[in-house]
């Protein structure tokens, strides 16, 4: 039986604006087991980035707040907990990399600083012992010359390598669960592959779970184990990767694997790339019943009159659609 | 680049000076008394006849040999006048500007922090008020308050004191509580929104979060990545704004009768006093060089990314 590291049950995160109450996560349940990749996908707007912060409290609030449900980290509530218990599960337990490398190191520090910082602060590591850990990291990152670039700046490197610092201070502590909030997003292609490599790497070799936010679909079906469909603050579709690629039920997902452009044979047609028409509705006072039914091709009158819950369809296959 | 400018703005005050309306030596020409042949050797003796060039080479010499010109009000050196006035304004200045800083930090760092707070609001509020008070008026009310109601202040400034050890130091200290609160209150009513604005502009980037997903606690992520960071340009914009705050101080330096920098210009300006004008303008003019110079220096040491070249 795999256990549940992460247990997210119907979570709201709201956020207070001047023009209303802004849903921008609202009754969200996933789940991440001991070390297997989830993958959250879904377009800008659609609550996987604030379901990520959620779950470390790193949403501000005000204006945000924490309008229902739970967040069970191996068993326990973290909604409740107070800001030192959170402090003693950020890096330890839970560590997060973010989407824009350029701007997650601060500029005035050097790198080795920043990775020693939550040794110290966890490990009770001195200076010196942290410094030695930080370059051992960057070491394991693949950083050449580590023991020269622990005294660097942040502007002493590249995007990619930026990238590979700010995984050396997420792994720095030996966390189980690592979120990785669009890691590759900013970078080159040539450099998202290596980044990916590497988080995988780093999964093998720790034995952590990796809860994998993006939003491109080809990412999805090469690193995930399984993946979590989101829509406008919801949760559409959750299914084990090949079974999701082979067997979408959602229109939303279709769609989405659809837009994945095709070099092989199939592509010779040099049809159109698909596309979903539309945007996300305003998350403010969003649509009755099926956020997703006026960019449906599929929809019918009983998709606005109700709203559609998850269920299951198959093994470990879920999807919040009547059809 | 310090010297061409300092050349630059030599010349520049020079030619002002000198072209500027009044003469030392009108109110001896309007004198019945001094025989105009007296008048006509003493103005062949301080060159005042002489066209401009002429006599900026000659004060330019003159000043790069440490002399500094003879005050034809006090009839003493200027540098000596000078020298007698410039540490006292340092040091009032001085204290009312640690006095700004003391208060602008903690403040503003509370303030941005916690941005929309009570805390913020009521902080933002006093810093406006301050702001807007002028310092003829705060240090007037003062003055009202604690040396003539209360009497509890002395509201003249002396300088030539005839105590001496701890006498000296604590009559010193009465004597300049109000004008350093007056200046220092300003100041940092001005500050508070400056360190405020750049403690936001810090807490919203990235690697704050990055910094709190650390779990190292809000107090480090606070002091280690938010005001470190917001100080940058506060330190840069303190140390350039020093010698406006000197300017600025004149009025202040009146109102309480301070014998500093501030009080001799404007003596000397009255009495046409044209070498001492001279002199405290180009120390003026030093200390805004001097002070960019600081802020260059302080602002390469503080942020790793610009570098000396």
């Amino acid at each position: 039986m795999t256990e549940r590291l992460l247990d997210i049950r119907d979570l709201r995160t709201w956020f207070n604006t001047d023009d209303g109450m802004v849903r921008a996560v609202d009754g969200v349940s996933l789940h991440v087991n001991r070390g297997e990749t989830l993958a959250v996908v879904g377009e800008s707007g659609s609550g996987k980035t604030v379901t990520a912060r959620s779950v470390l409290k790193l949403i501000d609030m005000p204006p945000g707040r924490f309008a229902g449900g739970e967040i069970l980290w191996r068993g326990r509530d973290l909604i409740p907990a107070s800001n030192s218990e959170i402090d003693k599960i950020r890096a330890r337990e839970i560590a997060m990399i973010f989407q824009e490398p350029m701007t997650a190191l601060n500029p005035v520090y050097t790198v080795g600083d920043q990775i020693a910082e939550p040794l110290r602060a966890h490990e009770n590591l001195s200076r010196r012992a942290a410094l030695a850990r930080a370059a051992e990291l960057m070491r394991l990152v693949q950083i050449p010359d580590p023991e020269r670039r622990v005294r660097d700046y942040p502007h002493q490197f590249s995007g990619g390598m930026r990238q590979r610092v700010v995984i050396a201070i997420a792994i720095a502590c030996g966390p189980q669960l690592l979120i990785a909030d669009e890691p590759t997003t900013a970078l080159d292609v040539t450099i998202q592959a290596q980044i990916l490599d590497l988080l995988n790497d780093m999964k093998a070799r720790f034995g952590m779970a990796i809860m994998l936010i993006t939003h491109a679909m080809g990412v999805v079906a090469e690193n995930a184990d399984r993946v979590v469909v989101m829509y406008a603050g919801k949760v559409v579709e959750a299914a084990p990767v090949e079974e999701l690629f082979a067997n979408p039920r959602h229109p939303y997902t279709q769609g989405l694997i659809r837009a994945i452009p095709r070099v092989d044979a199939k592509a010779q047609h040099r049809t159109r790339l698909a596309q979903i028409p539309g945007t996300v509705p305003s998350l403010i006072n969003p649509p009755a019943g099926c956020r997703f039914a006026a960019r449906c091709t599929f929809a019918t009158d009983a998709c606005v009159a109700a709203e559609p819950v998850l269920k299951p369809v198959g093994p470990d296959h879920t999807v919040a659609c009547i059809l | 680049m310090l010297i061409p400018s300092l050349l630059g703005i030599s010349v520049i005050i020079y030619t002002i000076l000198a072209l500027a309306p009044g003469d030392p030596f009108g109110q001896l020409l309007t004198n019945p008394n001094v025989p105009a042949a007296v008048v006509a050797s003493l103005r062949a003796k301080f060159g005042l006849d002489d066209p401009i060039w002429l006599r900026y080479l000659h004060w330019l010499v003159a000043m790069l040999h440490g002399d500094w010109g003879f005050s034809f009000a006090s009839r003493i050196n200027v540098s000596t006048l000078i020298l007698e006035r410039l540490p006292v304004s340092l040091a009032i200045l001085g204290a009312a500007e640690l006095l700004a800083i003391l208060i602008a930090i903690p403040v503003g760092v509370l303030a941005g922090t916690r941005p929309y707070s009570i805390f913020d609001k009521i902080a933002n509020t006093l810093a406006f008020v301050g702001f807007s008070l002028p310092t003829f008026f705060t240090g007037l009310v003062l003055i009202l308050i604690f040396s003539i109601r209360l009497n509890w202040l002395p509201f003249v400034f002396q300088s030539n004191m005839s105590s001496t050890g701890l006498t000296w130091l604590w009559q010193n200290i009465l004597q300049s509580i109000m004008p350093v609160t007056v200046l220092g209150l300003f100041q940092g009513a001005a500050l508070v929104r400056y360190v405020r604005a750049s403690v936001l502009d810090v807490v919203r980037l990235d690697y704050v979060t990055t910094a709190r997903a650390k779990g190292i606690g809000e107090r480090k992520v606070i002091m280690r990545h938010i005001v470190r960071n917001a100080l940058i340009p506060v330190v840069t914009l303190v140390a350039v704004q020093l010698p406006v705050v000197f300017g600025g101080a004149i009025i202040t330096e009146q109102i309480f009768r301070i014998p500093g920098m501030g009080s001799l210009l404007i003596s000397s300006i009255l009495s046409d006093d044209t070498p001492v004008v001279m002199a405290i303008t180009f120390v003026y003019a030093v200390l805004v060089i001097v002070f960019n110079l600081i802020a260059d220096l302080l602002y390469a040491w503080l942020d790793p990314r610009i570098a000396y070249r």
